[in-house]
């Protein structure tokens, strides 16, 4: 059944957010910590028990399916009820900070994907890594 | 006749949402495929036609919401809010490795914080820089460097001036904008083609819908990886900014 996919979704992400509401009493700050990741580490715990049991079929994988395929609609439809305005308007120091901020991260994505990885590994440990995730998610 | 039709339209917002989203990525893979031959990919102009988008409601309605804010497009904004957001970037986990998340499991965390504080550092010089040379507006105006989330949560702890919370807000609003738009150019420069840098990027940008968006237009199979760290960001961040950050900021500056 599709909303057995559906469902397992919806239990995941529930039960991460209010995992995510806990650890934010937790360490007192007001916001959900991680919420969506822990979400996002159960479904993927919970579908491969499932899977590798044999209770899993693929209509109920339909159900998991249909919204990964949504996810770039969904994020268009983000991107339309942003305050764009708000962000033009903030001026020279809310623009400047926001584009330094992105532009040194940015330069540092290489230098820490690198931390943990031994230097003459990596070219072959990113190529795998490229082939093993797409044989993994064929959605969109 | 056309009160029938919008009568029809707003009563069902998310339907309405749902076609014109569709008829929006459809016109953006015809616009691909003719004017760059298919190497912009497709989704990065609809997130582009949808910021643009959301400027122009914003500037007809005056509303904070852009599109969301003409009531015959309101469904968009439950289409793309948090809710179904959420879903679908949960959803995107689904066929994902555990093991690639291990592995990256070290450069996440390091992503983390390391994104958090340089954020922050870049924010707060920028404000001192702009004359803010107090404790709490240089944390605020950090903090909003860090994501639009951290920079109120944080202004809102250290009672910060509204103009101040303003400005914070807006470096936020321009950084996730800027991470929407500028990462699939910026991709092929910083390795962005695997798991593990998938989640550095996520952990150092931090902004969900940044990462969310710019993922996405990159290449969709490494939304889940970048999603992961991301989400973990801006609990960080509140949980800093108005902390070691903040004592760190008046330390250095005094007062």
């Amino acid at each position: 059944m599709v909303v057995y996919g559906v469902a397992l979704l919806s239990a995941c992400m529930l039960a991460g957010l209010v995992a995510g509401d806990l650890l934010g009493i937790l360490i007192g700050v007001k916001a959900n910590v991680g919420g969506v990741g822990i979400a996002m580490l159960l479904l993927i715990l919970f579908s491969d028990h499932l899977k590798r049991t044999l209770r899993m079929n693929a209509l109920a994988e339909q159900g998991i399916l249909f919204w990964s395929a949504m996810y770039i609609p969904i994020v268009v439809a983000m991107a339309a009820q942003q305050d764009v305005v708000a962000a033009v308007k903030g001026g020279p120091a809310a623009l400047l900070a926001g584009v330094l901020a992105v532009v040194l991260s940015f330069a540092l994505v290489p230098v820490i994907a690198r931390i943990g990885q031994p230097a003459d590994a990596r070219r072959d440990a990113s190529q795998s890594d490229g082939a093993g995730a797409l044989s993994l998610k064929s959605g969109e | 006749m056309f009160d029938l039709l919008t009568d029809v339209l707003v009563k069902n917002g998310l339907l309405t949402a749902f076609a014109v989203v569709g008829a929006t990525i459809w016109v953006s893979y015809w616009l691909s495929r003719i004017l760059t031959n298919g190497r912009l990919h497709g989704s990065a102009i609809a997130i582009m036609i949808g910021l643009a988008l959301a400027y122009a409601g914003g500037v007809s309605t005056g509303g904070h919401k852009g599109l969301a804010d003409i009531k015959l497009l309101s469904g968009i904004g439950f289409m793309g809010g948090a809710m179904l957001r959420d879903f679908a970037i949960v959803s995107t986990a689904f066929g994902v490795s555990f093991g690639e998340i291990r592995k990256a499991g070290l450069s996440g965390v390091v992503s983390l914080f390391t994104g958090v504080l340089l954020s922050f550092v870049v924010g707060a010089a920028v404000a001192l820089a702009f004359g803010y040379s107090d404790a709490v507006s240089m944390t605020t105006i950090g903090a909003g460097a860090v994501t639009y989330i951290v920079g109120p949560v944080t202004g809102a702890a250290l009672g910060a001036n509204s103009d101040v919370m303003a400005l914070s807000i807006a470096a936020g609003l321009v950084k996730s904008v800027l991470v929407m738009i500028g990462t699939p150019f910026m991709a092929p420069y910083i390795g962005l083609d695997n798991p593990r840098s998938a989640m550095v990027f996520g952990g150092l940008m931090g902004t969900t819908s940044g990462v969310a968006g710019g993922l996405a237009a990159t290449d969709p199979k490494l939304v889940p990886y970048g999603a992961m760290t991301a989400t973990f960001y801006t609990g960080l961040g509140c949980l800093m900014g108005p902390s070691v950050l903040f004592i760190a900021t008046r330390a250095l500056m005094g007062g």
